[in-house]
């Protein structure tokens, strides 16, 4: 998809006066982040299990190499095969390649991010295969040509009237004169409508949650039942999944497993966990005649032993952004790209550029919630932090901001100095705010004090009141 | 693509240094080998019949439903039972499998009972567990010739006939069990109470492209491991 993320701070002012998304914003706090702290709460070994969890990763990233290869030689021993994909570009044509060998007319997909980060759907329709997604929050935004909004929960921007439109807009069979106000009906009528898909499509396309090295099995996570159908029914499999996905042991994805559900939706364990192992074997009665794995790196590789390394053991649960409060106030699409909140302003300017997305990692209050709720432990705030210093290293900073930065250093850089100027500044602001005892409008900070008052300083630094206090006695 | 596969794996060396020699791989070897368990929850620090308690109370909080049986005999009169009561069809689609071919359906004769995989006209399929894991309720269920995979998702009721011996406490056991019984599958399905969805409005619907409802028949055949 074409990256809208340059234009944040936009995309940002519309989705705060939107009354649909900040409704459904709303709702989404009540939701996940009041489930996420009671599944929490019913599992004292939770911060254990996070601790294992993050060791886990941290050990695979060290030996990736040797596990990448065991899982292929896993996948090839059971039937089936791994496509190494340096790029978007590399995975689109191995995807297209494999559907080409069966001469696909359709395709189902499970959701997978993958899919949306190699943007797979318009490549196929371009190449005259229709790509129906299944998942019913992404059925909803392919209806209506949007990317997702949220990495677990796509459509969590729509309303259910916003759905019903759609759904009357596109299935031709749909009486308009049926009601639809329901999410009862609203998933029955989806339901109905895919169910055929399921059984004509020829290639079904999954995510994946894990990859297992000892057995060369993937792994998706979710709770419709979508994506089983999705990889059963058609006569091929195809498991599109980054080459962080992988852990070594059935063991190890289950001590992430248990950490994974209850971050996302605040489940215990999510409906279905699926565990797959090349293509049907002899005498089985279904399953896919082929399995393919399409591996991809897409610039992965080249953070490990960087600073940035850390970001490769998320697990796409969401918690950051369910706990962000500038998620929280602008949704997913002000993000601009497939990866929304602290990890999507993490990952886009790696994947996509710092160039594209340099508001993204300020988009921030660095409050430390993501940090605080991520399951891998994973430091946001300070890989954002990372992509603003190298931002403005690069000087993709406004001149203005740049200028203010660059007197604050100087200043910061001479104590004495810095003591006397503030000191200065702060009774000239007392003066000047004695009467109200708060500011409207200040130049340079219109748009601080726009949203709100300033209040006016009562004559003192923090240091002076410190020394006054006794200080650090 | 093999230019791709090797420029991958040059990438993750190159930025290891140095540490790509047989002592370091022999690390992850061990790892593979010794398929160490994490922390492993204290709810299921109990004994076998608190573990079937457990499961099926976790089971319930799934929205399953749970029959609990004396023996095999008694669940063609369990599942005719609540098929009827759910106002169901008495057909069932069921696993080819020796462990459900061998239950006394024709005590029932009003219940039609066929065997093989679902092509997506059967109301209700019935299949056996493999293990389920009392931790959280959630069913085991391995693919193969006896159980066809598309049993647990076409048809819009699930019923599992589980044995209470099968009942496990956390995962780990499961999946020694499952080495126990031969090769990895083509699929483990662990199954977690019916098919759900919250993508509209975040309210939670049953029943979004898998089973509406999953029942569990429990025979307690006391055969603790």
């Amino acid at each position: 998809m074409e990256a809208t993320s340059r234009s944040f701070k936009d995309n940002a002012r519309h989705a705060l006066v939107d009354p649909d998304l900040q409704q459904a914003l709303a709702r989404m706090k009540a939701g996940f982040v009041v489930n996420r702290a009671a599944a929490v709460a019913r599992l004292p070994e939770f911060d254990k299990l996070r601790d294992e969890a993050r060791a886990i990763k941290d050990h695979t990233l060290e030996h990736l190499d040797f596990y990448l290869e065991r899982f292929e030689r896993q996948v090839t021993a059971a039937g089936g095969h791994v496509h190494w994909c340096r790029t978007a570009d590399e995975a689109r044509q191995a995807i297209l390649a494999i559907c080409r060998s069966v001469d696909a007319k359709t395709v189902t997909k499970g959701k997978s991010m993958i899919g949306e980060e190699i943007a797979i759907n318009d490549y196929l329709e371009a190449n005259g295969i229709t790509a129906v997604e299944t998942d019913l929050g992404e059925y909803i935004i392919q209806l209506r040509h949007e990317p997702p909004s949220h990495i677990i929960a796509p459509a969590i921007h729509v309303t259910k009237k916003q759905v019903a439109d759609s759904f009357y807009a596109t299935h031709r069979t749909l009486d308009a004169g049926r009601k639809l106000d329901e999410p009862r009906a609203l998933v029955d009528e989806a339901r109905a409508m895919l169910r055929q898909s399921y059984l004509d499509a020829d290639v079904g396309i999954t995510g994946a949650n894990f990859l297992i090295a000892e057995t060369g099995s993937t792994v998706i996570v979710t709770n419709e039942g979508n994506g089983d159908l999705t990889q059963t029914l058609p006569k091929i499999h195809i498991v599109t999944a980054s080459l962080e996905k992988i852990v070594p042991t059935l063991e190890d994805a289950s001590t992430i497993l248990r950490v994974l559900a209850r971050s996302a939706t605040g489940q215990e364990f999510s409906a279905y966990t699926t565990f797959s192992t090349g293509p049907r074997r002899a005498g089985d009665l279904d399953g896919p005649g082929e399995f393919h794995v399409v591996l991809l790196d897409n610039g992965r590789s080249a953070l490990l032993g960087t600073e940035l390394q850390d970001i490769l053991r998320c697990i796409r649960c969401g918690a950051c952004m369910n706990h962000c409060p500038v998620y929280g106030a602008v949704g997913g699409h002000a993000y601009g790209w497939v990866y929304p909140g602290p990890m999507g302003a993490v990952l886009t300017p790696t994947l996509i550029g710092v160039e594209e997305a340099s508001d993204l990692p300020n988009a921030s209050t660095f409050c430390g919630r993501c940090e605080e709720v991520c399951p891998m432990r994973i430091p946001l705030p300070k890989l954002m932090r990372h992509y603003r210093e190298r931002a403005f290293d690069r000087g993709l900073m406004p001149p203005l901001p740049r200028l203010a930065l660059a007197l604050w250093a100087f200043l910061a850089k001479r104590p004495l100095f810095y003591r006397w100027t503030v000191g200065l500044g702060v009774r000239l602001l007392a003066l000047a705010g004695s009467r109200r005892g708060r500011f409207r409008r200040l130049p340079f900070a219109g748009g601080w004090t726009r949203h709100r008052d300033m209040p006016a300083p009562q004559g003192k630094t923090f240091q002076q009141r410190w020394d006054e206090a006794g200080g650090a006695r | 693509m093999s230019d791709a596969r090797d420029q991958i794996l040059a990438t993750i060396r190159r930025a290891r240094g140095g540490n790509g020699d047989a002592a370091f791989h022999a690390v992850a070897e061990q790892r593979l080998q010794l398929k160490a368990r994490g922390t492993i929850p204290k709810r299921v620090d109990r004994g076998p019949a608190a573990l079937v308690d457990l499961f099926v109370e976790q089971a319930l909080t799934l929205s399953a439903t749970v029959d609990r049986v004396a023996s095999p005999d008694a669940v063609p009169a369990a599942v005719a039972e609540y098929l009827a009561r759910e106002n169901l069809p008495a057909t069932l689609r069921a696993a080819p499998s020796p462990e459900i071919e061998a239950i006394p359906w024709r005590d029932r004769p009003a219940l039609t009972v066929t065997f093989g995989r679902s092509d997506g006209h059967d109301e209700v399929g019935l299949t056996p567990a493999f293990a389920a894991v009392a931790e959280t309720g959630t069913l085991m269920l391995r693919s193969g010739p006896d159980h066809p995979t598309t049993l647990n998702f076409l048809p819009d009721t699930h019923v599992v006939v589980l044995r209470a011996s099968r009942i496990v406490g956390p995962y780990e056991e499961g999946w020694a069990m499952l080495r126990a019984a031969g090769a990895m599958p083509r699929a483990v399905n662990f199954v977690s109470g019916p098919s759900r969805t919250a993508d509209i409005e975040q309210t939670i619907q049953l029943g979004a492209h898998g089973p509406r409802r999953l029942h569990i028949v429990l025979i307690e055949d006391g055969d603790a491991r």
